[in-house]
């Protein structure tokens, strides 16, 4: 894997796209047609002349302006942020970072990876630990398993906060906006992950642990049938475990303009370093079926009732995997 | 001297390839609100490099500071209160309405109201009397009505609505105005009507808040953020007005280059360092700046300089239109632009209107015009 990961550095390819396009004009510039054209010479002429230059079988490149391609990426950039505001450079840092974490602190246990499709799909999972700790596991975990990116859409307030919401934009966040979405999956063919309960999940005590709050107002599963995509559902365990939550303070959380404020039992061992470190739970992931929705894409409006009922399927699904991977859990730490 | 054709510039010349021009069609008579401006003057030349166009009547306050070969300039209050009669005398069947304020920091907010919101309204209200003959208008609209919010998507669609409520003056000025665009357009289904929403425009001429940002020294930015900008260059947009106007678009359209540059990037492509300002309070903090007049940093772009503004321009590219600029290009054609002054100088424009000798060119039996007909 370490072998596979120098590789993947030294080469230039992977790191500036600019190159391709210097080198397929190359073969372009051995004569000009204009130059030919002059001469008066015929069309067989030509392709011998060529040929004899490039090889046999080779097609004739004349210069011409090619169409250009609006969405191509600009070659005179000098930074590799794709319009998501994701980096490959950065995330390649982050893998570095992260992957003794999530290898040997967390344990990641991966089960029906294999179950996510090909193509755009919306992935949905509980949401859990003060500062959430599901989220990179997940992007991570099929980022390196799987070799796709993950766009992860969160509370627009870890925007707002200066340097956090840089990186976190530069690591593959964005703002959860339905446009978001819904051009990353129905034009894109991109996998997003989104979890319903929104902040409601992470500022759970640890009382209420592994009990699945309300899933929004069903708007992921809008987003999944208006960019005709399935929903897959993940269950996560151990997050909860990795950063508990004793209890919150509203009132300085309303004073500080956050969303919530949590004492967390990390904070009681470490101090203010709390908030940046985690217990060493075991991570178990379960990727259940995904769901299609039987529903033309790209409508205004789809049934409420309907919207609310897949939602809430999808919630009761997830908590029953929940359950079975709690039954079966033997040890908080050692799984 | 006099004999020398008026040379049309680069702009015009690219805007007049891209017409497709049908010499039998009915020959057209448009008004340009400000005339005076960059935009107005732009556009009047490259509509005087059209023969399908018979009358261009050109509005301001000011007098033109391009050259302009038949363009009849009509000097107005700046909120047009003539207008009707202009409009009546001279039967114009198109409006184009460049002349709407995007830079705060030209003017005060009480002008800038009586130009963007008083002038768009009695613009309207002249081209909505019974006997008008205009058919089609054409609105230069800023994506500023978007807003900008931590909320916001990454790329706003012609229909996304802003995140929070408008609360700059600019913002809600402009929203006044597209508000009578709006009410224009459904009271009046005979008239197409296409309101351009242009992002950041930079070029190798214009100035605005965020070019002068871009040659200072070192260029401000907001610690711990790196927002994303987009561009447009200053002649797409000039093309894409002549778009709207040659096919008569219907509609709104957001009017940007592709791409998304964080600004650290942009700063990088100036060749420039970045400065973090204070988060927290910037604006408190930065007034003495202000006040000694080495920021001016307007309010409205503390906002973009946190949380950018992206604009899907996919609306305009399905009508057929064609961009000659991406953002990273726009930037780098306003880079050569600088590099280019700094060595020569500003080149100011050597052209002075002088009323009496324009109409001595363009009314006098003495001129003999041979001009390019179609």
């Amino acid at each position: 894997m370490a072998q596979e990961d120098s590789d993947s550095q030294q080469s230039p390819s992977n790191q500036t796209p600019a190159t391709p396009r210097t080198q397929t004009s190359a073969p372009a510039m051995r004569f000009d047609p204009a130059e030919l054209l002059n001469q008066d010479i015929t069309l067989e002429e030509v392709l011998s002349q060529a040929g004899s230059g490039a090889g046999h079988g080779e097609l004739v490149q004349l210069p011409q302006e090619e169409p250009r391609n609006p969405d191509a990426l600009d070659d005179r950039r000098r930074s590799d942020v794709n319009e998501w505001g994701r980096s490959e450079h950065m995330r390649e840092i982050a893998r570095r970072v992260y992957d003794p974490v999530y290898k040997h602190w967390f344990r990641v246990e991966w089960e029906g990876l294999e179950k996510i499709p090909e193509g755009g799909a919306l992935l949905v999972a509980n949401h859990a630990a003060a500062v959430p700790s599901d989220a990179p596991v997940i992007m991570h975990g099929i980022e390196t398993e799987l070799n796709r990116p993950v766009y992860g859409l969160a509370d627009n307030f870890f925007r707002t906060i200066p340097v956090v919401g840089t990186i976190w934009n530069r690591l593959g966040g964005l703002p959860a906006h339905p446009d978001n979405a819904y051009r990353l999956l129905r034009e894109q063919d991109q996998l997003v992950l989104v979890f319903p309960e929104g902040t409601k999940g992470p500022s759970k005590t640890y009382s209420e642990r592994y009990q699945l709050r309300r899933f929004g107002r069903g708007g992921f599963v809008e987003i999944a049938m208006r960019a005709g995509v399935p929903v897959v559902p993940i269950a996560v365990v151990g997050a909860e475990e990795s950063m508990p939550t004793l209890f919150r303070v509203p009132s300085i959380a309303r004073a500080l303009g956050v969303p919530y404020l949590p004492v967390t039992a990390n904070m009681l061992v470490a101090g203010p370093l709390g908030l940046v470190s985690y217990f060493p739970s075991k991570f178990k992931l379960k990727v259940l079926d995904p769901v299609h929705f039987d529903v033309p894409a790209d409508r205004d409006r789809y049934s409420r009732s309907r919207v609310m009922d897949e939602s809430e399927a999808i919630r009761d699904r997830i908590q029953a995997a929940l359950y079975t991977m709690l039954r079966e859990r033997r040890s908080v730490w050692f799984g | 001297m006099p004999d020398q054709p008026p040379s049309p510039t680069r702009l015009t010349r690219r805007a007049t390839d891209a017409l497709e021009i049908d010499p039998d069609g009915p020959r057209r008579r448009v008004l340009v609100t400000g005339l005076g401006t960059f935009w107005g003057g732009r556009v009047a030349q490259a509509l005087e490099a059209n023969p399908a166009v018979e009358v261009i009547v050109g509005l301001d306050t000011t007098e033109p500071t391009v050259e302009l070969e038949r363009t009849e300039y009509v000097r107005v209050d700046a909120n047009y209160s003539i207008l009707s009669r202009i409009v009546r005398a001279t039967r114009v069947d198109t409006i184009i309405h460049t002349f709407l304020v995007m830079d705060p920091t030209q003017m005060s907010q009480r002008a800038m109201h009586e130009i963007n919101v008083i002038g768009t309204m009695n613009l309207f209200a002249a081209a909505s009397a019974a006997s008008s003959t205009v058919r089609s208008v054409i609105v230069k609209s800023s994506t500023v009505v978007y807003g900008c919010a931590p909320e916001d998507p990454v790329w706003f669609t012609e229909s996304t609505p802003r995140s929070r409520p408008a609360s700059e003056p600019i913002e809600r000025s402009l929203e006044a105005v597209e508000g009578y665009v709006r009410d224009f357009a459904e009271d009046n289904p005979h008239v197409n009507v296409a309101l351009l929403r242009f992002s950041n425009v930079i070029g190798a001429e214009l100035e605005t808040p965020l070019t002068r940002l871009l040659q200072l020294p070192v260029v401000p930015s907001i610690f711990g953020f790196d927002p994303r900008f987009q561009f447009v260059h200053e002649d797409d947009v000039i093309r894409s007005l002549l778009f709207a106007f040659n096919n008569d678009l219907p509609g709104v359209f957001n009017v940007a280059g592709d791409g998304l540059l964080p600004w650290s990037e942009v700063a990088a492509l100036c060749g420039k360092r970045t400065v973090a300002l204070p988060p927290v309070a910037t604006g408190f903090l930065t007034s003495p700046l202000r006040q000694l007049g080495v920021l001016d940093l307007p309010e409205e772009y503390e906002g973009l300089l946190k949380y950018g503004r992206g604009v899907d321009n996919h609306r305009l590219k399905n009508f057929g239109f064609r961009y000659e600029h991406t953002s990273t290009e726009a930037v780098e054609a306003f880079i050569r632009a600088v590099r280019l002054r700094k060595v020569v100088g500003a080149n100011e424009p050597s052209y002075r209107y002088e009323r009496d000798v324009e109409q001595f060119f363009r009314h006098s039996p003495a001129v003999r015009k041979d001009r390019r007909q179609a």
